[in-house]
C-alpha cells in the first residue's frame, strides 16, 4: 500500500467507521477492514474504479465527492479521508467543513508544493513546476489548487478547525516506501498529512 | 423487459429446472390486497435452482420485470432453444452461483404464466376473470411471494434482486418485511414511475384496450386482442432501447430492399423490428396481464405508501444493504431516480453501493449479458454472504 496511506492507516482506531472520499480502488478501505475491522465505506467519481471496488465486497458510492458528503447525517463517521484530492477540489473550505459535519475527524494527504524541487524549478527554468508528485503540465493538469504545507495549516486555522496530528513524509505518489520528514518539512516533504478536528 | 429475444444457449447452465405451483389463500381465507379486494386462492408459479443450505441462509429471491417469468435460469427440456430469461447471471458459477445459493424466482400474481392472474378460471363463475380479476399492486405480489417463501422454509432472504418492476418488488421487500431481507439489489429501477413512465404505459393500454377484439377484457372464447398487444409491445421495445442503440442497431436502413416501397409496408429495420417483436409477443403474453402489470407499476409509489412522500422517510424502515445501479442509457428508469433513492438511503445511515453502468443499450442493458454486471453482483453477493455468517 502507498506510503501515505500507511501513515493514514495507523492513525485509524480498530472498529471505526471511515469514509475515504476519493477512494480509488479501494485499497486502503480494504486494508482497514481486513486489519482494522473498521466500518468502511467510499466514495469514486470513475466507473472503473468503483467497480473494481465494489466487486472486492466493499461499499462504494460512484459520485463527485463535493456533492455526496452533503447527503450524510451529521457525525455519521469516526474519521472522513480525503487522501491527495484536495489539490483537486474547487472549493476546499466548503468540503472541509461538509467533511467535519458528517465525521469527527478529518484526515487529509496532499501533495507540498514547496518542495525545494518546485521552489528550484521554478527559480531556475521559470516553468511551472513538473514533478513526481505532480506530474502534469499547467494545461493539462487535474490539479487545480497549488497548497504547501505552511498553507494547509493557515487555512485550517481560518476555517476555525484544529490541526490534531501532522506528519510531512517524503515519499513518490504511489511508492510504498518512504520517510517521516521532521526537519524543514515544508521544503524537504513531498506530502503532508493532517489529522483535523473542531 | 424483453426476456426472451436475445439469449442464446449457454453450455453452461443450471440444467434441467421445473416449473412448480403452490396454492394458498383458499377461500374463505382469501388474501386481502392493497385495494381491499379479496382473491383466492391464489397460486404462484415458482422455480427453484440450486440447494437450500443447512441453516436456511442461502436463498436470493429473484424478481421479474413486465414481461418475465419464474423461469429464471435453465431449461424445461433438453430440446428448449432459449434458457430462463436471466440464464446469463443465474448459473453454476455465475454472478448468481447457484453452486452457492438457493435461487427462487416465481411469476407475479396478475402474470399469465402460471400464477394467478386475470386469465386464471374464477373459481366463482368457473369462467376466466377477465377484468373481474381485482387490480393488483407491486405490494400484493411481495405478500403473495412472502406467502411462497414461507412455504418454501426460507425466514431469512440473503437477497432480493431484480430489475425494473422487478427493482420495485426489490425496494418493497426491504421496506414491507425489513427484517427478512439481508441485502438488496434493486436494477434500472425507480420508487416512482415518472409521468414519462405512466405516459408510455397508457399508450399502449389504450392499444389493447381500442382493439375490438379486447371486448372489455373478455377474449378468452373468440380472437384475442392480438393487434393492441403487439402495439403495446411495440411501445414498449422503444422504451426499453435508447437513441443510440437504435441508432447502431437499425439507423435508417432499409429492410430487405434498396428504396422505399412507397407504400406503409415496413420499409425500415427498426420497423421490421417492431413489428416482429410485436408479433411474437402475443403468442406468450395475455393482454389483460399487460394491463394489470403496467397498472401496478403506475401506481406504485413506495415514498407515498411509506414515507408520507418523503423517500428518506420510506428507507428508514428499511435495514438491507444495498447495490443499486443504474445504466447511462435507460431513459425509462434514468440515473437521477437512483440517485434519488441511494439518497435517502445514505441519510438513513445504510450501507449502499452504487453504480451507473456505461452502456448503450437502454433500459434493457440489465437483461444483457455484461461482464460488469456479473462481477458487481457476484462481488456484493460474496460480501453479504460473509457478513451474514460472520
Amino acid at each position: 500500500m502507498r506510503y501515505d496511506l500507511q501513515i493514514i492507516a495507523s492513525w485509524i482506531d480498530p472498529g471505526a467507521r471511515v469514509l475515504d472520499l476519493g477512494c480509488g480502488r479501494g485499497e486502503l478501505l480494504r486494508f482497514l477492514i481486513n486489519n482494522k475491522q473498521v466500518h468502511g465505506s467510499g466514495i469514486e467519481l470513475e466507473e472503473d474504479k468503483v467497480a473494481a471496488c465494489i466487486e472486492k465486497g466493499l461499499t462504494v458510492l460512484q459520485g463527485d465527492i463535493n456533492a455526496e458528503v452533503l447527503d450524510y447525517p451529521d457525525l455519521s463517521f469516526d474519521y472522513v479521508i480525503l487522501s491527495q484530492t484536495l489539490q483537486q477540489v474547487y472549493e476546499p473550505d466548503k468540503l472541509i467543513r461538509a467533511i467535519m459535519r458528517i465525521g469527527k475527524r478529518g484526515i487529509v494527504s496532499f501533495p507540498n508544493f514547496s518542495h525545494w524541487a518546485c521552489r528550484l524549478q521554478l527559480l531556475y527554468t521559470g516553468y511551472a513546476p513538473v514533478t513526481k508528485q505532480l506530474p502534469y503540465q499547467w494545461y493539462n493538469t487535474p490539479n487545480i489548487r497549488v497548497i504547501t504545507i505552511k498553507d494547509f495549516r493557515k487555512f485550517i486555522d481560518e476555517v476555525g478547525l484544529k490541526i490534531l496530528k501532522e506528519v510531512a513524509i517524503n515519499t513518490h505518489s504511489q511508492n510504498r516506501y518512504g520517510k517521516i520528514i521532521k526537519f524543514l518539512p515544508n521544503v524537504r516533504a513531498t506530502y503532508g498529512i493532517f489529522l483535523i478536528g473542531n | 423487459m424483453s426476456e426472451y429475444i436475445e439469449h442464446d444457449k449457454d453450455a453452461n447452465s443450471v440444467g434441467i429446472v421445473e416449473k412448480k405451483l403452490y396454492t394458498f389463500a383458499e377461500p374463505p381465507m382469501e388474501m386481502v390486497l392493497e385495494s381491499g379486494a379479496k382473491l383466492g386462492p391464489v397460486t404462484l408459479a415458482y422455480e427453484t435452482c440450486g440447494t437450500l443450505n443447512a441453516n436456511r441462509s442461502n436463498a436470493i429471491l429473484v424478481l421479474h420485470a413486465l414481461s418475465g417469468d419464474s423461469h429464471v435460469a435453465g431449461y424445461y427440456q433438453a430440446e428448449d432453444d432459449k434458457p430462463g430469461w436471466w440464464d446469463n447471471m443465474v448459473g453454476p458459477g455465475k454472478g448468481i452461483d447457484t453452486n452457492k445459493y438457493f435461487v427462487v424466482c416465481s411469476n407475479v400474481i396478475g402474470g399469465c404464466m402460471g400464477s394467478t392472474g386475470p386469465c386464471t378460471i374464477n373459481p366463482k363463475t368457473v369462467l376466466p376473470y377477465g377484468l373481474d380479476f381485482p387490480v393488483v399492486t407491486i405490494g400484493d405480489m411481495v405478500a403473495a411471494q412472502k406467502e411462497l417463501m414461507d412455504y418454501l422454509g426460507v425466514k431469512q432472504i440473503l437477497c432480493v434482486v431484480g430489475g425494473s418492476i422487478g427493482g420495485m418488488q426489490v425496494l418493497e421487500w426491504t421496506v414491507r418485511y425489513p427484517q427478512m431481507v439481508k441485502a438488496a439489489i434493486p436494477l434500472a429501477t425507480t420508487t416512482k414511475h415518472s409521468a414519462l413512465a405512466i405516459a408510455f404505459n397508457e399508450v399502449a393500454r389504450q392499444a389493447i384496450m381500442a382493439d375490438p377484439a379486447w371486448n372489455n377484457g373478455n377474449y378468452h372464447y373468440g380472437p384475442k386482442p392480438n393487434l393492441g398487444l403487439a402495439v403495446a409491445r411495440m411501445i414498449g421495445h422503444i422504451t426499453y432501447l435508447s437513441d443510440e442503440s437504435m441508432r447502431l442497431k437499425f439507423g435508417r436502413r432499409l429492410q430487405d430492399k434498396s428504396d422505399f416501397s412507397f407504400n406503409f409496408d415496413a420499409d425500415f429495420q427498426v420497423e421490421s423490428y417492431l413489428r416482429y417483436q410485436g408479433k411474437k409477443f402475443v403468442d406468450r403474453f395475455d393482454a389483460n396481464s399487460f394491463l394489470y402489470i403496467t397498472k401496478a407499476a403506475d401506481y406504485y409509489d413506495m415514498e407515498k405508501q411509506y414515507g408520507d412522500g418523503s423517500a428518506v422517510k420510506a428507507f428508514a424502515k428499511a435495514r438491507s444493504k444495498f447495490l443499486v445501479v443504474s445504466f447511462t442509457s435507460d431513459w425509462l428508469y434514468p440515473t437521477y431516480q437512483s440517485r434519488s433513492m441511494v439518497k435517502a438511503m445514505k441519510k438513513n445511515g445504510l450501507d449502499v453501493s452504487f453504480l451507473e453502468i456505461e452502456a448503450e443499450w437502454g433500459h434493457d442493458a440489465f437483461l444483457l449479458p455484461n461482464e460488469r454486471l456479473t462481477t458487481l453482483i457476484r462481488g456484493f453477493l460474496e460480501r453479504v454472504c460473509r457478513e451474514n455468517t460472520s
